[in-house]
């Protein structure tokens, strides 16, 4: 988790359009290690869950096939410029984390 | 001094306990998280990762729009969009034929948000990307060609 969740949150007309970038390996548990020639064990975000005000509007599940760093658009009708947008995600080992934006 | 031994010891034995159980292999990591559908994401082909997301027989349907590259570069990231515009689309599910384990994403879609969703995914070679809709307790489909000229999973 060497950088941050980045969240953007823009408002076309009711629409808010939502961009979310996660840090992540999102290891398959198919790629060798260059240097030592062993399978790197799957590592890879399965969960993420959004709300914007408290209220769900996405709840994913991921699987390795999803590329490297996530990226993740999607649009929600009916919010306003202010309302607060919140991304969690969960791992394959446990981990877990949060960030949040203010929909610009 | 016992007493702090005694909090130390029951703090430590309590923050430990679901990771010795991990690594015990009692409780695998992937179980750890309830929600995963681990029967969906390992099912190495198209039919059981369906079976897997409960779709059976889904319609093929035109109002579901797959915008990916006609040929992808890198099968690392190949950007994928998906929109429906089946009215009362709950959930959109984006499937790459050919993978090893075909089930990429499942998205659960509530509280107003629309029928789309953007993402990257890996292709391990030329094949259909496909989108699973379900809505009104229903099941749409659709599926466009993406060619891969280098492989993205890794092998």
């Amino acid at each position: 988790m060497a950088e941050p969740m980045r969240i953007r949150a823009t408002m076309t007309g009711d629409i808010a359009d939502v961009k979310v970038l996660m840090n992540h390996p999102m290891e398959t548990g198919q790629r060798k290690d260059a240097k030592t020639g062993q399978l790197v064990p799957a590592h890879f975000i399965q969960e993420v869950t959004a709300t914007i005000n408290g209220v769900t509007v996405l709840s994913a599940s991921l699987g390795s096939g999803i590329s490297k760093n996530p990226y993740l658009g999607f649009k929600v009708k009916g919010p306003k410029v202010g309302d607060k947008v919140v991304v969690n995600w969960t791992d394959s080992k446990g981990d877990k984390n949060t960030a949040e934006a203010a929909i610009g | 001094m016992n007493a702090l031994r005694r909090n130390v010891l029951k703090g430590a034995v309590g923050a430990g306990t679901v990771a010795m159980a991990v690594a015990a292999g009692l409780l695998k990591p992937t179980q750890a998280m309830a929600d995963w559908n681990a029967a969906a994401f390992d099912a190495k082909n198209v039919g059981d990762a369906m079976k897997g997301l409960g779709i059976s027989a889904p319609v093929d349907s035109k109002d579901i729009i797959i915008k990916a590259p006609d040929i992808a570069e890198n099968g690392a990231v190949v950007p994928v969009e998906v929109t429906s515009n089946i009215a009362g689309t709950t959930s959109i599910a984006i499937i790459a034929e050919k993978n090893g384990t075909p089930l990429v994403g499942d998205f659960t879609l509530s509280g107003g948000t629309l029928g789309f969703v953007s993402t990257r995914i890996k292709m391990g070679q030329t094949s259909l990307v496909r989108a699973v809709v379900k809505a009104g307790g229903k099941s749409y489909t659709a599926a466009k060609e993406v060619k891969v000229t280098i492989g993205g999973c890794g092998g």
